[in-house]
C-alpha cells in the first residue's frame, strides 16, 4: 500500500514541477504578478511530495518491506537500523531519489531565502530549477522507479547492502556530494534567469554568490569524505586514484572554484560577466556529466550499481538538452553585455583571471583524461586506460602554479597594482617561505624537486595569507580591534586559502615521503615501516552482527621501542553476499598515520600484510574541512543581508541596477 | 592600440597560452601513459609489445596459482580458454582474487612471454566481470566456434 502512495507522490511532484517550470516563467515574461505568485507555493508543494516519497521509501527500508524490489536488492533484515537508513541511497534508484530530494530542497531554500529579491528574478530562477527537476523526476519515474514491487514472489529476505557501503563514511558521503552537485543548479538557474532578462549586473552576481559558495562547500566536503572513505575502506591506503568517478566529482569542483572567483570579480568590479555566466553553465553541465558517468554504467567502478543502456541514453539526452539550450541562450543573449572597465597588469582582476585560466586548464585536463578512453572505446578504437601517472604529471604543475599565483594575488589590489611595489612587497614573504620550505624538506630527509615545489607553494600561500592579515589588521586602537574589523567573508577567504595550502602540503608530503610495504608475516614476526616497528602479535576470529571476521593484533612501537598503539585490522566475510572485505587498522595522528591491513593467507601460518607510514595524510581532509568552513563562514557575512535589505526597499533599481556597464558602486567601495 | 582592445588581446593571449600549455602537457603525458589492453590470445600471437606497460586480463586458470614459500611472490595463469599467459606478481592480491575469477593486471611482458604485473585488479562484486575480460572471453569463444565450424566443414567435404 505505502509504496504505491510513494509512486503517486512522485507523479504529483512531477506535475507540480511541470507547473513550476511554466507558470511563473510565463508570468515573468508577460508581467502578470498573479502567475509569478505561484512560484513559492508550487516550490513548497513540490518539496512536500518528494519528501513524502522519500519518507515512504525510508519507511519501506526500516520495516524490511522486501516486496519492494529496491529494498529487497539493497537491504537485509540483519542490517543495523542506521545502515537501513543509509541503504536508501545505497543503490541506483534510491540515490537518484535523494538527488531529487536535494534538488527540491534547494528550490525550497531559494523560495524561502529570496524574499528580498525582485519577483521576476525569483520566478525565473525557480522555474529554471523546476525544469531540471522535471528532467530528473521523469528519469526516476520512467527508468529507475524505486517503488517497483517484487510481487507475487516476495523474497524471504533481502540481498543485503553491499558491504563496502556499510560504513559511516558512506552514510554521509553521497548526501554531501549531491548537495554540492545539485547546489550548482541554483547558480545555473541564476545565470539562465539573468540571460533571459539580459540583466547581468553586479546585483545578479551578489545574489548568486552565496548559493555558489554553499554548493561548493558541500561538494568540497563530499569529495573529502569520499577520499577519506576510500583511504580506510577500500583503497589499501590510497586517498585518490584518479578513478573516473572521482574525476567526475572533481570536474564541477574545479570549474565551481573558478566560478566562485570570477563571481567575486563580477560582483566587485562588474567585469568578466559573460565569462562568469558561461562558467555557471559549464559547472552545472559538469555536475550533470558526473551524474551521467556514474549512473549510466559506462564506467566500471564501485559506484556503478547496474548497467542499463536506457538510463544512460536518458541522462545523455538530459545533458544534451541542458547544454544545447543554455548555450544557445548564451549565444543570443551574452553579447548584449558590454564592459567598460579598466584594470592594470598586476591588478587583482588579472590574478583572478589567471586563477581562472589555471582552473579551467585543470578542468579540461581531467575531462580529457576521463573521457578519452570512453570515447575511444565507444568508437571501437581499442580499450585503454589512463592511469595515475598521467594525472599526477599534468595536474601537479597546475596546482603548484595556482598556489604561487595565489600567494602573489593576495597582495594585489583591485584596478591597479604597481608592479614594482608588488615585487618589493613579495620579497620578504618569499624569503620566509623559502626558508620554511627548505627546513621542512630537510626534516623529511631527501630532497625531491617536486616535493620542494609543492611544499614551497603551500608554505607560500600560508605565509602570504598571514602576512596579509597582519597588514590589514593594523589599527590605532590595537591589533585585536583591527582583527575584529575584518569581515566574515574576508576570514572565509582566509580559511579557504589556508585549507588549500594544508591540502597541498598533505598531498605533497603523503605522496612523496609515504612508505608502503607488503610483507609476508606469521604471528610473532616484526617488520619495520618508517621509524616504526610493527609486531604481528596474534590472529583470531570474531563475529559481527552480519559478518564473521578474522582479525589480527598488531603492536606498533616507535624507534625507542615504546609501544604507541595496538591495531586490529580485520578480514570480514559478509554472510549474505559472501563478500570479503578488508578493514584496515590505522593509528591516526596529526603528523602521520601508521596503517596495517591483512591480505590473503599465503600459507598455513603466514599472511600477506600491508604496512604503510603516511606522513601528513590527515591534512588532506583537515584542509578540505578548512575550505568548506571558509565557504560557510563567508556566506554568513552581514553584507549579503544588508544589501538584500536595500534591494527590498527599491526592488526596481536593484533589479535593473543601471546600464550594466558600471560596476556596483557599493561593491567598489567595500 | 586602443586600451580596451589591448586588454582584450591580453586576455585572449592568456587564455590561448593556458589552453596550449594544457594541450601540450596533455598530449605529452597521454603519449607516455596510455595503457592498452591485450587478451591472452593476442599475447600468445605476439601482438603485444614487450617491455611496455600494458594491461592484460582474463580468467585465472584453475590450479595454476603457485606461491613462493619465502616471499609474497605468486605465479598464475590467465586464460581466455583459447590461450593463456603466465603472470608473476609480488604483493597483496585483491580480496576477490581466486581461481576461476576474472582479473585485469597492469604490467610488462618480459622477453619469455611472461607477464610481470605490478598491479592486479579483481572487482569488489563477485558477479562483476570486467568488460575487457568479458569481451576477450567472447572473442576467444567466437574464434573457437569459427574454427570448429571450419573443421566440421572440412569433414563434410571428405
Amino acid at each position: 500500500m505505502y509504496p504505491e502512495l510513494g509512486q503517486i507522490a512522485l507523479i504529483l511532484a512531477l506535475l507540480l514541477a511541470v507547473l513550476l517550470s511554466v507558470v511563473p516563467l510565463v508570468g515573468s515574461v508577460t508581467g502578470r504578478d498573479q502567475l509569478q505568485a505561484f512560484a513559492r507555493p508550487l516550490s513548497a508543494g513540490l518539496f512536500v511530495f518528494v519528501a513524502l516519497a522519500y519518507g515512504i521509501l525510508t519507511h519501506a527500508f526500516m520495516t524490511d518491506d522486501f516486496s519492494v524490489a529496491y529494498v529487497a536488492n539493497n537491504s537485509n533484515s540483519m542490517l543495523p537500523w542506521y545502515y537501513k537508513l543509509s541503504a536508501v541511497w545505497g543503490g541506483h534508484e534510491g540515490s537518484l531519489l535523494l538527488w531529487v530530494l536535494m534538488l527540491v530542497g534547494w528550490i525550497l531554500a531559494v523560495a524561502v531565502f529570496s524574499r528580498r529579491l525582485p519577483a521576476v528574478m525569483v520566478s525565473q530562477v525557480l522555474a529554471v530549477i523546476g525544469m531540471v527537476t522535471v528532467g530528473f523526476l521523469l528519469f526516476t519515474i520512467i527508468t529507475s522507479n524505486p517503488f517497483d514491487r517484487t510481487l507475487p514472489n516476495v523474497p524471504a529476505d533481502g540481498a543485503d547492502l553491499n558491504p563496502l557501503l556499510q560504513d559511516f563514511g558512506l552514510i554521509i558521503h553521497p548526501p554531501m556530494l549531491y548537495m554540492g552537485y545539485v547546489g550548482f543548479s541554483v547558480a545555473f538557474a541564476f545565470a539562465i534567469a539573468a540571460l533571459i532578462n539580459g540583466k547581468l549586473d553586479a546585483a545578479w552576481a551578489r545574489w548568486s554568490r552565496p548559493w555558489t559558495t554553499v554548493a561548493w562547500s558541500f561538494l568540497t566536503l563530499g569529495i573529502a569524505l569520499g577520499s577519506w572513505w576510500a583511504y580506510y575502506e577500500l583503497g589499501w591506503g590510497g586517498w585518490w586514484f584518479w578513478d573516473p568517478v572521482e574525476n567526475a566529482s572533481l570536474l564541477p569542483w574545479l570549474s565551481g572554484t573558478a566560478l566562485m572567483h570570477s563571481l567575486a570579480v563580477t560582483e566587485k568590479r562588474g567585469v568578466f560577466k559573460s565569462w562568469t555566466v558561461l562558467l555557471a553553465i559549464v559547472t552545472f553541465a559538469l555536475s550533470l556529466l558526473g551524474t551521467f558517468l556514474v549512473r549510466s554504467g559506462v564506467l566500471t567502478s564501485v559506484h556503478a550499481f547496474a548497467s542499463d543502456p536506457d538510463r544512460g541514453t536518458f541522462l545523455l539526452a538530459l545533458l544534451a538538452i541542458t547544454i544545447v539550450s543554455s548555450l544557445t541562450l548564451y549565444a543570443f543573449r551574452a553579447p548584449v553585455v558590454h564592459v567598460r572597465s579598466r584594470y592594470g597588469s598586476f591588478s587583482r582582476e588579472i590574478f583572478l583571471l589567471l586563477n581562472n585560466v589555471l582552473l579551467v586548464a585543470a578542468t579540461l585536463l581531467v575531462l580529457v583524461g576521463t573521457l578519452y578512453p570512453l570515447v575511444l572505446d565507444y568508437l571501437d578504437m581499442g580499450r585503454l586506460s589512463i592511469g595515475e601517472p598521467f594525472f599526477n604529471l599534468t595536474f601537479s604543475p597546475l596546482g603548484i602554479a595556482a598556489g604561487l599565483l595565489l600567494g602573489a594575488g593576495i597582495f594585489s589590489r583591485w584596478k591597479k597594482t604597481d608592479g614594482g611595489w608588488l615585487g618589493r612587497k613579495l620579497l620578504w614573504p618569499l624569503a620566509v617561505s623559502m626558508v620554511i620550505a627548505a627546513a621542512v624538506i630537510a626534516g623529511y630527509g631527501s630532497f625531491k624537486p617536486w616535493a620542494f615545489a609543492g611544499i614551497f607553494a603551500a608554505v607560500w600561500v600560508s605565509v602570504a595569507t598571514f602576512w596579509d592579515i597582519w597588514d590589514k589588521s593594523g589599527s590605532r586602537k590595537g591589533r585585536l580591534h583591527g582583527l575584529r574589523r575584518q569581515s566574515r567573508s574576508y576570514y572565509g577567504m582566509v580559511l579557504g586559502h589556508l585549507g588549500m595550502a594544508i591540502v597541498m602540503a598533505g598531498a605533497t608530503v603523503a605522496s612523496n615521503y609515504g612508505i608502503e610495504r607488503d610483507v609476508r608475516m606469521s604471528p610473532g614476526d616484526t617488520a619495520s615501516v618508517g621509524d616504526y616497528q610493527v609486531t604481528f602479535a596474534e590472529i583470531g576470529n570474531r563475529r559481527g552482527k552480519n559478518f564473521t571476521a578474522e582479525y589480527g593484533r598488531f603492536e606498533v612501537s616507535d624507534s625507542n621501542g615504546q609501544v604507541v598503539s595496538t591495531l586490529y585490522p580485520e578480514k570480514r566475510q559478509y554472510m549474505v553476499q559472501r563478500n570479503t572485505m578488508t578493514e584496515a587498522g590505522i593509528d591516526a595522528g596529526l603528523f602521520r598515520d601508521v596503517f596495517v591491513a591483512i591480505g590473503e593467507r599465503v600459507s598455513d601460518d603466514a599472511w600477506a600484510i600491508r604496512m604503510q607510514y603516511k606522513p601528513l595524510v590527515r591534512w588532506l581532509w583537515l584542509g578540505s574541512l578548512f575550505m568548506a568552513a571558509g565557504g560557510f563562514l563567508a556566506i554568513s557575512d552581514r553584507r549579503y543581508r544588508i544589501r538584500a535589505k536595500v534591494s527590498e526597499g527599491q526592488p526596481s533599481t536593484a533589479g535593473q541596477s543601471g546600464d550594466n556597464s558600471r560596476p556596483d558602486p557599493a561593491g567598489a567601495v567595500s | 592600440m586602443h586600451p580596451i582592445r589591448k586588454k582584450r588581446l591580453t586576455i585572449v593571449l592568456f587564455l590561448l597560452a593556458g589552453v596550449s600549455v594544457a594541450v601540450g602537457l596533455t598530449t605529452y603525458a597521454l603519449r607516455q601513459n596510455i595503457n592498452l589492453f591485450y587478451d591472452p590470445s593476442q599475447i600468445a600471437e605476439g601482438e603485444a609489445p614487450v617491455d611496455v606497460r600494458i594491461r592484460a586480463g582474463g580468467m585465472v586458470e584453475e590450479g595454476s596459482v603457485r606461491r613462493d614459500p619465502e616471499s609474497l611472490r605468486v605465479e598464475f595463469k590467465v586464460t581466455d580458454f583459447t590461450s593463456s599467459v603466465l603472470m608473476e606478481y609480488t604483493g597483496i592480491l585483491p580480496d576477490l582474487f581466486a581461481e576461476g575469477q576474472g582479473v585485469v593486471a597492469m604490467g610488462r611482458l618480459d622477453g619469455q612471454g611472461r607477464f610481470v604485473a605490478d598491479q592486479v585488479l579483481a572487482k569488489h562484486d563477485e558477479n562483476y566481470m570486467s568488460p575487457e575480460v568479458n569481451e576477450a572471453l567472447e572473442k576467444a569463444a567466437g574464434k573457437r566456434a569459427a574454427m570448429s565450424g571450419a573443421e566440421s566443414e572440412s569433414a563434410v567435404s571428405y
